[in-house]
């Protein structure tokens, strides 16, 4: 039996109560949720779309990436169901995107563990050792139960894995699927991952692009203003301007040398100009 | 845009018509040529690298600024890119207005800003054999010349055309 292949959905359709706001708008280092938990999908899974509701279409978070239209109902089964139905041969990767802690290892360790004869694969709770139905796989045979599901009143999709059976896995970082639900929760992930390392672009002209030996390059750091990424990179390539000597642009705009730098910004050391 | 960068040598002809208009009574230019001699060295030619992506946004406000502070009709700033020899033109600014006095004005104020705000940097070679980026491997010793070339160490002789004046 060919297995299907693996589709992404980030469900981002829900309505936070406790947040008081959309959840999918929340920003870790200038970056949505949604955009977040998209981007992790997409490093392992070749399509992504965002479940949303018929009246989410148009909102500015979720309309730049391909979405898939709630066409079942409401809640995350609507969601599930919406996309099992839209590529009936795919399984589907379903993410909530909630989880600012969700890793690049978690979502490896779940895809390679994949059991394509249950109807889901999944984590279970590091709480109650319940299954997780929003970082799981869910398999193309699943669709049938789920509508019978739903027609008999279910909603959740947790006690539809507890009813039907899943093939679960404990997860490896415990952390990884705590989701944020309050204000305090959210506070809480923004330091921690304000302290994670995160990607930046380095460009280097002139003098610093001589000594740094490249005109670019992408890299990891736990610097979180350009003051403290001059630091690190003055001590790897022995750069002979100190920062004063320096201005700093940051996505090809002058910046302040203490601005909070973002997942994916720019940074441009500028040494002394000699124009004209 | 009123400022752009070129990779060839500039055209000034056709720079000169974009100032056109019938409403001008003249214009102003100025243009930066490539000099044998900076600060005691002998040089033999020059390259010019840009952040072009700041440098073009930058310098189309520093031309934006300058029509916002005088009262002329058109202003453009084109810089080259690359490498340069002896007596190649750097950089070209261009005024038209109604009357002389604000275009010479207005010429002069974009020159000097693009050579203090513009993320451009310049590679001297030397008969000697030696290279150094200008105001970057001295300043290294010496902060104070940080973003700030002075005048005697400017790289070109100034020629100043001006036609039809009134």
């Amino acid at each position: 039996m060919s297995r299907s292949p693996v589709f992404g959905l980030i469900l981002a359709g829900g309505i936070s109560r406790r947040m008081n706001r959309d959840k999918a708008a929340l920003e870790y280092r200038g970056q949505t949720q949604l955009d977040r938990a998209f981007e992790l999908a997409s490093r392992h899974v070749t399509q992504v779309f965002v479940s949303v509701r018929a009246d989410q279409t148009l909102d500015a978070t979720r309309a730049q990436r391909p979405m898939i239209v709630d066409s079942a109902g409401e809640g995350p089964i609507a969601g599930i169901r919406s996309a099992l139905a839209a590529h009936p041969k795919a399984a589907w990767l379903v993410l909530a995107c909630d989880l600012p802690y969700l890793s690049d290892a978690a979502l490896e360790y779940l895809l390679r563990r994949r059991d394509a004869a249950a109807f889901a694969t999944a984590y279970t709770s590091a709480h109650d050792g319940l299954p997780e139905p929003l970082c799981a796989i869910w398999e193309p045979s699943a669709a049938e139960a789920l509508a019978d599901y739903q027609a008999g009143g279910g909603h959740c999709p947790r006690k539809f894995l507890i009813r039907h059976g899943a093939r679960l896995l404990e997860p490896q970082d415990t952390r990884a699927l705590e989701n944020v639900n309050t204000p305090e929760e959210y506070r809480q992930a923004i330091a921690t991952l304000e302290k994670a390392p995160m990607q930046l672009k380095i460009q280097y002209y002139a003098l610093m692009r001589e000594q740094a030996g490249r005109s670019e390059e992408t890299l990891e750091t736990s610097a979180s203003t350009p003051a403290g990424l001059y630091q690190e990179l003055a001590a790897r390539y022995g750069f002979t301007l100190s920062r004063d000597q320096l201005k700093v642009a940051v996505n090809s705009e002058f910046s302040d040398w203490s601005r909070k730098l973002n997942v994916g910004d720019a940074v441009v050391f500028i040494p002394p100009v000699a124009g004209g | 845009m009123n400022f752009r960068f070129t990779e060839g040598a500039i055209d000034t002809e056709s720079a000169r018509r974009e100032l056109q208009t019938s409403s001008a009574g003249g214009y102003v230019s100025f243009e930066g040529w490539v000099r044998d001699l900076n600060e005691g060295q002998e040089v033999t030619g020059l390259e010019y690298e840009a952040f072009q992506e700041l440098a073009m946004k930058e310098g189309d406000r520093i031309v934006a600024e300058a029509l916002r502070r005088f009262p002329v009709k058109r202003a453009l700033c084109i810089h080259r890119v690359g490498s340069l020899s002896l007596r190649d033109m750097a950089v070209w600014v261009g005024v038209s207005s109604v009357h002389r006095g604000e275009a010479f004005d207005a010429c002069r104020f974009i020159i000097d800003e693009v050579k203090h705000r513009l993320p451009i940097w310049k590679k001297e070679h030397y008969r000697s054999g030696d290279s150094g980026w200008v105001n970057c491997e001295r300043c290294a010793a010496a902060p104070q010349h940080a973003h700030a070339e002075p005048e005697h160490a400017e790289h070109h002789h100034d020629r100043v055309a001006v036609s039809n004046p009134k």
